[in-house]
């Protein structure tokens, strides 16, 4: 950030300019939630800026209405099975990809990284059409299912990333001290790619607790999960509980991404 | 280059033998082969050193005995029984990787406890064992480091104890020095040697350094291009070498072409390039082919002037490069019609002698020797 002494004037001044942008972009991105916390703690049922005065009525209406607390509880739900899916699933993928006589391999990693590149909705139509046929539409198993398939990229990722630095001979040392494959995974390769399993399992946390749209076509009544019932609170009548209810997945998701931090710092020491 | 000399083979009593590679074969693509028709047997009790040039199959031959790969053919034979199937964790053989492979999660003592875990060895008896095996590396206040908190040398020291904790017969070693400096190294591999004479195991170590192989070795097994070149102990390897290829890879060698002229009082004669004939120990063991190499050692070739008159080799040449080393000269001489000859000459005899001028040098045909290929 500071200059040296010796800095021309050209320097100082493009120095400056990087900095204002930079601020600029925070600014940009965080803008939003300037305007949704403070109107969640508002009185008022409609949505004025600056606030006049200040409730918790909306997070009563979150935490009390059964409507938002079941949408709560099945999100949370959702999200816990998809992730232990997921991350067992992405590891295994990670740990076959990473052998060296794994055949196919970029093919396979393209294959499985592609619920990240095709559009959302294509997945969420395909998804339901497909499901159909087995009657996993309409329950918490198909949804499930369905974000398992959006999430296991983000572990696959991060786990091979952890891969590409872990030492190989550690398994192999293990295996020679009399270490069979499972013993060898769980006390030696695990602890030691933990970091990357961890941060895998967030974003799964995460890819399931927002996600909408695959949410939308393959949920009822009874599997619908926040963002869902955000979605429809939205069309219908618009109520500050949103803004709640946004406030409380924004908590989570900075509480989600303190825990990458500290992960990732422990990591590096 | 392709068949060893018997006796080599049967250097090893068979029911010595603690590990038997029989006709082994190893391609990861089927079409070439990293290691050749590999014969060889381990003594119980002995060093054993794979020593090459890498990519010359040794390291593939130590990871097959370890069970980290699967020979594509032929056998390996550990105690009598054929192991080629076996996964690592049932051969109970001690290996030390190249870069210590310490689990980085584990304290030093949880290091050197992993493998008795395996052996349904626990608590009190398990803690004894550990602080034994960190005792004889010297490592017994460590116990609670982390690998990351210790130095290569005593990181070695852990991978060596958590190796020989659990008492395996066979240890095997992948150039376990190469990370560490020279004195260090010295120092360890004369460690590593009392360790292995004072437990009595039997040890195979891999390296690419010839003076560790020299120092540590009771046999040396040279590899070179999937082969086993020579086996023989240090002194013969380093007397005798049995090919070019050892000749040039164990210290340093002159070799030079020369043709089979015949045998006089027990010792072959040659003509070299420039119609010299030199004698030299007879070594051949046809009737003498008439393509050989001729090969002799820098520090056996001396000033003629200081050699007494005997049956020595005389030849001269001139000097084109000349350089001090401490306790010797070094000189580089063109002889027999341009062939580079480099000759080690203690300081105090080089008198006289520039580069630019002749110099008449001597070696004894004894030292001399004739190699076929």
């Amino acid at each position: 950030m500071w200059l040296p002494s010796y800095a021309t004037p050209s320097e100082r001044l493009s120095r400056i300019l990087v900095v204002a942008f930079a601020v600029a972009v925070m600014l940009f991105l965080i803008a939003p939630l300037f305007i949704i916390v403070p109107l969640s703690f508002s009185k008022d049922p409609f949505f004025t800026l600056p606030v006049r005065e200040y409730s918790l009525r909306w997070y009563e209406d979150l935490f009390g209405n059964p409507r938002w607390f079941e949408a709560m509880i099945n999100s949370a739900v959702a999200a816990v099975l998809t992730t232990i899916l997921a991350t067992t699933l992405g590891t295994l993928a990670a740990l076959g990809i990473a052998r060296p006589d794994f055949p196919y391999r970029r093919a396979i990693m393209a294959l499985l990284i592609s619920p990240m590149i095709v559009p959302i909705v294509i997945v969420a139509v395909g998804s339901y059409l497909f499901f159909g046929e087995f009657g996993l539409t309409n329950t918490r198993a198909g949804l499930v299912l369905a974000h398992t398939a959006l999430a296991t990229p983000f572990v696959v990722i991060t786990v091979t990333a952890t891969l590409s630095t872990y030492d190989t001979n550690l398994t192999r040392a293990a295996n020679s001290l009399g270490a069979s494959g499972l013993s060898a995974f769980f006390r030696v390769t695990l602890p030691n790619i933990l970091p990357g399993v961890i941060s895998g399992a967030i974003f799964a946390f995460a890819t399931s607790f927002d996600e909408v749209v695959v949410a939308l076509f393959l949920t009822a009544a009874e599997q619908r999960t926040l963002p869902v019932q955000m979605f429809s609170g939205i069309r219908d009548q618009i109520n500050p509980t949103i803004m709640a209810a946004a406030t409380m997945l924004l908590i989570l998701s900075i509480l989600l991404f303190a825990a990458l931090a500290l992960l990732t710092r422990k990591k590096a020491r | 280059m392709n068949a060893m000399p018997a006796d080599t083979f049967t250097t090893v009593r068979s029911e010595d033998a603690l590990v038997r590679f029989s006709q082994v074969k190893k391609s990861y693509d089927g079409i070439h082969y990293v290691v050749k028709d590999l014969n060889l047997d381990v003594a119980k009790g002995e060093f054993l050193t794979m020593l090459g040039p890498s990519g010359s199959g040794k390291t593939t031959t130590l990871m097959m005995l370890g069970g980290f790969e699967r020979p594509t053919l032929g056998q390996i034979l550990l105690n009598g029984n054929p192991v080629e199937r076996l996964p690592p964790e049932r051969r109970n053989i001690g290996f030390v990787f190249q870069n210590y492979a310490l689990f980085p999660h584990m304290t030093v003592a949880e290091n050197v406890a992993f493998p008795l875990r395996y052996r349904g060895i626990r608590g009190a008896a398990a803690g004894a064992k550990v602080a034994r095996a960190l005792g004889r590396v010297g490592l017994e206040a460590m116990g609670d480091r982390r690998p990351a908190q210790l130095s290569g040398g005593q990181q070695q020291r852990v991978a060596l104890a958590r190796a020989l904790v659990f008492e395996p017969s066979l240890v095997l070693m992948d150039e376990p020095l190469g990370a560490l400096d020279k004195q260090l190294r010295e120092r360890m591999q004369i460690e590593i040697k009392h360790l292995q004479t004072s437990l009595g195991i039997t040890m195979v170590y891999v390296t690419h350094d010839q003076s560790e192989a020299l120092t540590m070795s009771d046999r040396i097994a040279v590899f070179h291009d999937g082969r086993i070149q020579q086996l023989a102990d240090p002194k013969t390897l380093y007397n005798a070498p049995e090919n070019r290829f050892v000749a040039g890879f164990i210290g340093e060698n002159n070799t030079m072409p020369c043709t089979f002229v015949g045998r006089e009082a027990g010792l072959a004669v040659v003509r070299m390039a420039d119609g010299a004939t030199l004698r030299a120990a007879d070594t051949l063991l046809s009737g003498g082919k008439a393509e050989l190499s001729l090969s002799v050692r820098p520090e056996n070739i001396g000033l003629a002037s200081g050699q007494p008159n005997g049956p020595g080799n005389l030849f001269s040449g001139q000097v084109t490069d000349m350089f001090f080393l401490g306790d010797h000269m070094r000189l580089s001489v063109a002889a027999f019609g341009g062939q580079t000859v480099t000759a080690r000459i203690p300081v105090g005899q080089v008198r006289g002698i520039a580069v630019g001028g002749t110099v008449h040098l001597a070696c004894s045909p004894a030292d001399c020797r004739l190699l076929e290929d």
